[in-house]
């Protein structure tokens, strides 16, 4: 069977987006949860499925128990972090179109920023045979050991077989930071920035910038997924799951896939494409707007490549057209993506997806039908396709 | 009395006097220039002779908290100017440790000052334990505030020499509620070094890791297909057999990409840190921090070669250098 069409997105809450939230990782959660299940006009005792993803440290069953839950019958976690984020609607899609559950709640919570700081490059790794220790045994002991620098050696390849250059990397930041400037919901709101300042912002970890690296935020998003018949009955437009997938491709490995005969694409990326555009039946061109996970500037360029909105090592070529800006073909990251509004692990990406299929986001794009909404990028991943009308 | 008689032992020795430890050189005018200049002071009084004279001190003086500075022992540990005393002040910390009280933690140094001290000086201090308090429950553990004032002279030709400021050290020795903070010297606060952290080690990469020590770079190889694999597997990857075997690289490759990485600092690494994903002769890849890049020399397809650095803490890391460098 495919799960194109059969569930849809019918609630959408979330908390502010701060760099403190002075609250529980809990209290996050359900403020998003209640926030989402009041938008989408269902009891929260009603609900019996939940999906997160990892690194959220907040059990389903303790919202459950809160929101008074009487059955719950399907819960999950995806792993691997950002490139779960749209993990949790394929589960939620699944588990509602074969009947294991009714009303799903998928949800992020995290004091990312003022209780872990993923940027730090500490993470108390140590000489045990645990597998991450040995798997990150072969970069920490030479102080290899921050995402941005991880990334950082795909990018330097990439700007070498491709031409593309740190400025590229710029365009993208900048087309954020306009979207951010927009939405007042954004860290960055009415704070534009130019390719001159993201040229004169500090090497973080050659080639990436301050500016091509996402924030570090605390906040939190939840949906409520149930089936596409029943979102008819509710008060919102029905946003319609039309694709949802994951992706694990060859020589993958969790930041550091360094050892495959080409390290310039994304190919567990275009794995998920593949599986997206035959479960919708739809093509690049029928999509209106994309978020594409964007924790740092340089793996924008490959996803638009993979998602075939241009061919492979023209992605510079693409935004230097503008296209992925303001005005542009395919306006990305419309939010601001997690550089301009927050970074809420991807969830935050996958919310303003749904605004748009809504009609709702604050830099509305014209006649959406159709948003690619993309999870974390260098690591196992996912994505998915939101729409406005069912799939066939 | 207490009921602890080694105490009453070590409280019997408060008000011991000990000799004289000299500074090994007089008041000079480059020590002062360089501790203004590592603190940020800028006062002319300190560093311009011009200026000083038209002062009521009509001459170039010391900053005062220089004070302990002119007479700290230097690079190596208990090297003292000749006519120092062979005594040791801190024997108190000694017999502390030999009831278990082996940790230290300094908790205060109160500098007072009696006159400015000027260039051509020549300046000695005296020690008197001063004080040992009663055991006190600390949040760092149990143990006994000990309290020493260092006072300082400045010797004069005629003998009557001069009294200049003293120094009130107060440590906090004590037994640890959980593991024992790691000791620098006895009147040192303890600061634990941070040291790279080590490579997990399994039954999967042992022989990379023992390759290592035997400074040899193995690389995984299938005995059933003779495919080579970095990082190992307990399988390979290409026919999933587990005879697995290693020939030794030559050490020889070139970059196939690299960074450097800036920020955040993260100790014990010095900035900025290059790294590169080398891409060896044999085929395989590796990554590794690099060394011999001039900066802007790094570029993809540098030819780099094999050296083994050896780190504290009992590490030994594969890296590469430039060809050349």
């Amino acid at each position: 069977m495919n799960i194109a069409g059969k569930t849809a997105v019918v609630g959408l809450g979330q908390t502010e987006f701060s760099k403190n939230s002075g609250r529980t990782e809990l209290k996050l959660a359900l403020e998003a949860t209640l926030a989402a299940l009041r938008d989408a006009g269902i009891e929260p005792s009603e609900v019996d499925g939940f999906s997160s993803y990892s690194v959220d440290k907040v059990p389903e069953y303790e919202i459950a128990r809160l929101l008074g839950c009487k059955e719950v019958n399907f819960f999950s976690q995806v792993p691997h972090g950002g490139g779960a984020a749209c993990g949790p609607l394929l589960h939620a899609a699944m588990a509602v179109a074969t009947g294991v559950a009714k009303t799903v709640v998928v949800y992020r919570a995290m004091n990312e920023r003022s209780w872990y700081r993923f940027g730090t490059g500490s993470y108390g790794f140590s000489d045990s045979p645990i597998f991450q220790h040995v798997n990150y045994g072969w970069y920490m002991p030479h102080g290899f050991h921050t995402p941005a620098g991880w990334i950082g050696m795909f990018a330097q390849r990439y700007m070498h077989e491709y031409g593309a250059t740190t400025e590229d990397f710029g365009r993208i930041s900048v087309a954020a930071r306009d979207f951010a400037a927009t939405n007042p919901n954004a860290f960055f709101y009415e704070q534009p920035i130019t390719l001159a300042d993201h040229a004169a912002s500090k090497w973080i970890c050659e080639p990436l910038r301050l500016l091509d690296c996402c924030q570090e935020s605390d906040g939190a998003v939840a949906m409520v997924i149930t089936s596409a018949e029943r979102a008819k009955d509710l008060p919102n437009k029905p946003v319609y799951i039309n694709g949802a997938a994951q992706g694990i491709a060859p020589g993958q490995q969790e930041m550091t896939s360094f050892y495959r005969p080409s390290i310039t694409g994304l190919p567990e990326m275009g794995i998920v494409a593949k599986r997206l555009y035959a479960q919708s039946g739809l093509t690049p061109q029928e999509i209106q707007t994309a978020v594409l996970y964007d924790h740092f500037t340089p793996f924008v360029m490959p996803q638009l490549e993979e998602f075939g909105f241009c061919a492979r090592g023209e992605a510079k070529e693409f935004v230097r057209a503008g296209h992925h800006a303001r005005g542009g073909k395919l306006p990305i990251n419309t939010h601001g993506g997690q550089i301009g509004e927050a970074y809420i692990h991807g969830m935050n990406g996958i919310a303003e997806g749904v605004r748009q299929v809504r009609g709702q986001s604050v830099n509305q794009v014209e006649n959406v039908k159709n948003v690619l909404v993309t999870a974390g990028t260098g690591v196992p991943t996912s994505a998915l396709i939101v729409s406005d009308q069912e799939a066939e | 009395m207490s009921d602890k008689p080694w105490l009453d032992k070590i409280k019997a020795i408060v008000g011991q006097q000990y000799g004289k430890v000299y500074a090994w050189d007089h008041v000079n005018q480059p020590m002062i220039r360089q501790w203004c200049e590592v603190m940020g002071i800028t006062n002319p009084l300190y560093l311009d002779e011009a200026y000083a004279k038209t002062t009521e001190f009509g001459q170039i003086v010391a900053p005062p908290a220089m004070l302990q500075a002119w007479c700290l022992e230097g690079l190596h540990m208990n090297n003292y100017p000749p006519g120092s005393t062979d005594e040791n002040p801190y024997e108190v910390l000694k017999r502390f440790e030999a009831h278990g009280f082996e940790s230290v933690v300094a908790v205060n140094s109160d500098l007072s000052f009696a006159r400015y001290v000027h260039l051509g000086e020549k300046l000695y201090y005296t020690t008197i334990l001063n004080d040992v308090g009663d055991e006190k429950v600390t949040a760092l553990g149990t143990g006994y505030f000990v309290t020493l004032v260092m006072r300082f002279y400045s010797e004069q030709a005629n003998g009557a020499d001069e009294y200049v400021g003293q120094l009130t050290f107060r440590v906090f020795k004590f037994a640890p509620h959980q593991k024992p903070t790691p000791q620098t010297d006895d009147a040192a606060p303890a600061v634990p070094k941070i040291l790279r952290s080590k490579p997990g080690i399994s039954q999967d990469n042992a022989f990379f890791w023992e390759g290592v020590k035997a400074r040899e770079l193995r690389i995984q190889q299938c005995q059933s297909c003779e495919a080579l694999q970095h990082p190992p597997g307990p399988v390979c990857q290409h026919c999933q057999s587990d005879e697995l075997s290693y020939i030794v690289s030559s050490g020889k490759g070139s970059l196939y990409s690299f960074v450097v990485m800036h920020y955040p600092e993260v100790p014990p690494f010095e900035y900025p840190n290059p790294i590169g994903l080398v891409e060896l002769a044999e085929g395989v890849r590796m990554v590794t921090g690099l060394e011999g890049f001039a900066k802007g020399e790094l570029a993809i397809g540098s030819e780099v070669e094999l050296v083994f650095n050896e780190f504290e803490g009992e590490l030994t890391l594969p890296m590469f250098r430039k060809v050349g460098a």
